[in-house]
């Protein structure tokens, strides 16, 4: 662990990625704190400039806070993020893991549907599943998830096949461990690093679809979110262009400081990976 | 077995093997229409404002909803297969109809983007190859990095900020000035005015994806041995990174731009939503305000068709133009 910290220390826009980091977190979890209110509620005049009316990063249309609508979207981006990585993660592991380590018919069908949701356009088909399933935190995780989890499923095929016929494996068989001991306690451990690498880039990824997503008007009605209130405020462009451009910033900023940190860890974690990138 | 049986032997498994993937494309259309509540006799109904049960009962028997699941799924196979996809009840018109309508416009900014992003994506590719860990690669690192973060519908926004609401250099949205009734050369021009916004937001993502590549394909290619050699009979730097290295670097970032069409049709729904550029996008943007399914699942089959077909034609491209891809 001091090694790995050692070796991630190194990269200092990797530092500046996971201080960036930290701070969206600590907004994230403060912003309760700092604006207890429900951010779609009317907070004062609206359409305030930036510093004016009590307004940090002005109001709008309707009066609603900007910068209180950040606090609370930081906590749905990152946990919509986080939430659709893991489950793509797993997915991804669970169908890589099979196809790699029984080859034959098995590779061949995991990887034929693997291929055709990579030929899908995944934008659309998030669009086409969240508007199928009605918009929630529930089904913009499995949209975003059922678009992702074909990198993972590849890279993992990957790391089993280079791995399954390797001393330490073969040493399993001749012990007489079941398969599913091999793959999750063998082999799985050995392939951490780059799952770790490519889930943490999906993280920024999944901020970016989720931000799209509700953009378009596709976000949980009920919760507030960076993409929603830059679609709210598209109209109000010629009049208040702080009501989108401040959520852009925060998504922008967030996203830059994930792919910073996913960056560092490939390369403190695989350092002979650092070319693939 | 001759070179161009064996070229055409290839190109006929490539064809062989895109039929599975546009099956199951199909297939998961299908169960799509399915999943959602509601089927197209419950829209009619809802659109004509009150229907009997049997009147419903017989539209359901009219289109074959009420037939077991795999008759249904072979009849929409068969209505697929002859270009039927279905009827978008909001527009009165067929899907295909629709689609063909707005087919153009989205053909014209994915074609300049492709493009502007492939074009600039080179020389900036080259730029930061040739000034390796210089300040200009730096720059084009950070500008790549940043680009890569930031969302395109909000570049969009601001674009229209700065450079149609402030400076008033272009028009905000749209696809031409109707009222104007431009004709011939001032119509071309007056298209080419309102494309310039959208072509550089949708590809500012793409323009950074090709540099990277750009710039790992020429380190690559450097290292080779001709290199070397080319090194060793005396030329010039200048004349091998351009004419020998140069050459070689391209093959991979013109293949990419084939791979990346995916997900340029995503990023056109955006963009078209933000600019009101009236292409596919922005009718799935329309379709999805209304709640029109129909419609939005024929876009989807018909970009996941598009897709599959471009793939197959860079892939043929590709086996011509590279005679060491496998081709047995």
């Amino acid at each position: 662990m001091a090694s790995f910290w050692k070796l991630y220390r190194r990269n200092y826009s990797a530092v500046l990625g996971l201080v960036i980091l930290a701070l969206v977190i600590v907004v994230a979890f403060a912003a309760p704190l700092m604006y207890p209110d429900d951010p779609f509620r009317l907070a004062g005049k609206s359409m305030s400039p930036p510093g004016e009316a009590g307004f940090l990063l002005g109001s709008d249309s309707l009066g609603r806070d900007v910068a209180a609508g950040i606090a609370h979207g930081a906590k749905t981006s990152l946990l919509i993020g986080l939430l659709a990585t893991l489950v793509a993660v797993v997915a991804g592991v669970f169908m890589g893991a099979l196809a790699g380590y029984y080859g034959g018919w098995v590779d061949d069908l995991l990887m034929r549907t693997t291929e055709m949701f990579q030929t899908i356009p995944s934008f659309i088909f998030a669009i086409l599943l969240v508007a199928i399933m009605k918009p929630s935190i529930e089904s913009i995780v499995i949209a975003i998830a059922v678009v992702s989890w074909p990198a993972v499923a590849r890279l993992v095929r990957g790391e089993f096949l280079s791995l399954k016929n390797r001393e330490f494996v073969q040493a399993g068989h001749t012990l007489g461990m079941s398969d599913a001991r091999i793959i999750l306690a063998e082999i799985l451990p050995n392939c951490l690093s780059p799952i770790i690498v490519i889930g943490s880039l999906m993280v920024a990824t999944a901020i970016l679809i989720e931000s799209g997503l509700a953009f378009l008007g596709l976000g949980d009605p009920n919760i507030m979110s960076w993409g929603f209130q830059i679609g709210a405020g598209r109209t109000l462009l010629r009049s208040a262009w702080w009501v989108c451009t401040f959520p852009g910033i925060a998504i922008l900023i967030t996203v830059l400081a994930i792919n910073l940190v996913g960056e560092g860890l490939n390369d403190a974690l695989n350092p002979r990976l650092r070319e693939r990138s | 077995m001759d070179h161009f049986t064996k070229r055409f032997r290839y190109v006929l498994k490539r064809l062989l093997q895109a039929i599975p993937i546009v099956l199951a494309i199909i297939v998961v259309n299908f169960f799509l229409l399915q999943l959602a509540e509601g089927d197209a006799v419950d829209v009619l109904a809802g659109e004509a404002g009150s229907a009997t049960p049997e009147y419903m009962a017989e539209l359901r028997a009219k289109f074959g909803l009420d037939k077991p699941l795999p008759v249904q799924l072979f009849l929409y196979l068969k209505n697929v297969a002859s270009f039927d996809l279905g009827y978008s009840f909001r527009h009165e018109m067929p899907v295909l109809d629709l689609v063909l309508d707005r087919f153009f416009a989205t053909l014209l900014l994915m074609v300049s983007t492709i493009l502007l992003a492939v074009g600039f994506g080179i020389l900036l590719g080259l730029v930061a190859a040739t000034g390796l860990n210089t300040w200009r690669d730096s720059a084009i690192s950070i500008f790549a990095l940043i680009t890569y973060a930031t969302p395109l519908f909000w570049v969009g926004l601001m674009l229209i900020v700065v450079f149609a609401l402030n400076l008033r250099w272009f028009p905000t949205s749209g696809m031409e000035n109707i009222a104007a009734f431009h004709e011939g050369w001032d119509r071309v021009v007056d298209i080419a005015h309102h494309l310039v916004l959208p072509t550089i937001t949708l590809s500012l993502f793409y323009l950074a994806l090709y540099t990277r590549l750009m710039r790992a394909s020429m380190l690559e290619q450097s290292g080779q041995d001709y290199v070397t050699t080319a090194r060793a009979k005396g030329l010039t730097e200048r004349r091998i990174v351009f004419v020998h290295v140069l050459r070689n670097a391209l093959l991979p970032v013109v293949t990419m731009a084939g791979v990346q069409v995916g997900a340029l049709i995503g990023g056109s729904v955006i963009v078209e939503s933000v600019f009101a550029w009236p292409g596919l996008g922005m009718l799935a943007f329309e379709a999805l305000f209304a709640r029109d399914l129909n419609l939005l699942l024929g876009i989807f089959l018909l970009s996941a068709l598009l897709v599959v077909a471009v793939n197959l034609v860079v892939d043929i491209i590709y086996s011509v133009l590279d005679p060491r891809i496998e081709v047995s």
